[in-house]
């Protein structure tokens, strides 16, 4: 379980870093003139931390974790080790289910903790080498429109992703059929459903929320 | 003893069982032949209630299972040993921690009388050293027998084994029946063995049926089958797959 949250580390620093970074170069290149250029920094805290964070985190998760559970799963149910589980009286859903569920939903906002800072670290980073903005100006820029309700938003969206891509996974792993073949197809269909319930999720919260 | 009575099944439209029934005596090594898809597994799934019938009932020592819950599932499953068809082990677990599952969850053995236990079962089957092996370590023939371990750790009174033989080579086959009949004659267990081998029916069983389009073509004991004149029967049997056309022409 410790896997769910600990080797998907490395792919949510590199996402999170280079959204920062781009999120940073776009926004200072739209201001053109007449915006004051410290303001990348406000841009840049509040886009991260509200949507550009937990979005992208999600959907590489989705990826990355959702996949792995739904091949995990979906092949022990078509090699029969579900149903030896519950031959020796396991229960598969407290077994196996449960615990990757309850992993997924509390791993989550640490990783999009993570993705936060290194989001906020990329777009410092691109905003202080490449543009006419200094730390002080960033950082000025971040305080100013600075709201802490929006990373515990980002929480919140985390927490909603990490159940939801977790359980997709799970329900269409251990309803898989068909062997190799139906192993593939639980994969497939655990990404497509589990990207499409983000970005609603994600509208839906904000509607809720904000 | 194990009771069967007019047990149905049906997928998604698709009807695999249509009224089976048939009673395995206490002691009794019973198989369950028939070609693939006929319904085998499906059947020996309804005797240890992971599959529930749409109709009809099972029983295991006067209990009725096929409308059990889960709970009072446990208690008939410390009696059972079901050997699966690939040996469904768990594959991120080594050989040994497969087996201590089943004990540790079905047994009241820990520490040292577990090791033994593990110990013991894996050189019924010949395996010993495989301990700290992992199942993808292993050969088709060795986690089949791993799967058989596993089974009889638990000391059950039932053992049930899906196609023990099926794609194992000539030797390897001989190996697992004897592996059935020693567990039969040393414990005192009541067998079901599914199969497509006649080979493994000639050796091993007391009694066999064969699964034909959803019901029992045939009910007798080996030598029986040998005599029959029913056509599916002989066809099965023999392998010759003419033998039908033939009739119909
Ligand atoms: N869980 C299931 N859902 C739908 N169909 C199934 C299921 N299990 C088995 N079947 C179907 O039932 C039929 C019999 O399968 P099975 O009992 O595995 O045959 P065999 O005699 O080769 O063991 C097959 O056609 C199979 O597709
Ligand atoms: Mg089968």
């Amino acid at each position: 379980m410790i896997y769910i949250g600990a080797r998907s580390i490395p792919i949510v620093v590199l996402t999170a870093l280079f959204s920062g970074m781009v999120t940073s170069v776009q926004s200072a290149y739209q201001f053109s003139s007449w915006v004051p250029s410290w303001y990348v920094g406000s841009v840049v805290g509040n886009s991260v931390l509200l949507e550009l964070a937990p979005m992208i985190t999600g959907l590489v998760l989705t990826g990355r974790v959702g996949a792995t559970i739904a091949a995990e799963i979906g092949t022990m149910r078509v090699t029969e080790q579900i149903d030896a589980l519950e031959s020796l009286s396991f229960d598969p859903v407290s077994f196996l289910i449960l615990p990757r569920v309850v992993a997924g939903t509390i791993m989550f906002p640490f990783l999009i903790i993570i993705a936060d800072v290194c989001g906020v670290f990329g777009g410092w980073v691109a905003a202080t080498t490449s543009m006419d903005v200094t730390t002080y100006e960033f950082i000025k820029g971040f305080k100013t429109w600075f709201h802490p309700w929006d990373a515990w938003f980002g929480m919140i969206k985390a927490t909603t992703f990490g159940f939801t891509i977790t359980s997709i996974a799970c329900y269409h792993g251990y309803y898989t059929r068909g062997g190799a073949l139906g192993v593939g197809k639980a994969t497939t269909t655990t990404v497509v459903i589990s990207c499409v319930c983000i970005v609603f999720l994600d509208y839906l919260l904000a509607e809720l929320f904000l | 003893m194990i009771k069967v009575n007019d047990l149905h099944k049906t997928f998604e439209g698709k009807q695999v069982l249509r009224g089976v029934g048939f009673t395995v005596n206490t002691g009794e090594t019973f198989g369950i032949i028939g070609k693939s898809g006929s319904g085998k597994s499906v059947l020996l799934k309804h005797l240890i209630g992971l599959l529930k019938p749409d109709v009809g009932e099972v029983w295991i020592d006067d209990k009725l299972i096929s409308a059990m819950s889960f709970r009072k599932l446990q208690r008939v499953r410390e009696k059972i040993g079901m050997v699966f068809q690939f040996g469904a082990l768990f594959d991120s677990m080594t050989v040994s921690e497969n087996i201590e599952l089943a004990l540790k969850k079905l047994t009241k053995l820990s520490g040292s009388s577990l090791n033994d236990r593990v110990t013991e079962s894996l050189a019924s089957v010949g395996l010993e050293g495989t301990e700290k092996l992992m199942p993808s370590e292993l050969s088709g023939g060795m986690k089949k027998r791993v799967g058989i371990a596993r089974a009889i750790a638990i000391k059950p009174e039932y053992m049930f084994y899906d196609e023990p033989t099926t794609g194992l080579d000539p030797v390897m086959t001989d190996t697992i029946n004897r592996l059935i009949k020693k567990f039969k004659t040393d414990e005192r267990i009541t067998t079901v063995v599914v199969t497509h081998e006649m080979l493994t029916v000639y050796d091993v069983v007391d009694r066999v049926i064969l699964l034909h389009e959803g019901k029992i073509q045939f009910d007798g004991t080996p030598e029986d089958i040998k005599k029959s004149d029913d056509l599916v029967v002989k066809q099965f049997i023999t392998g010759d797959s003419t033998l039908l056309l033939q009739e119909s022409r």
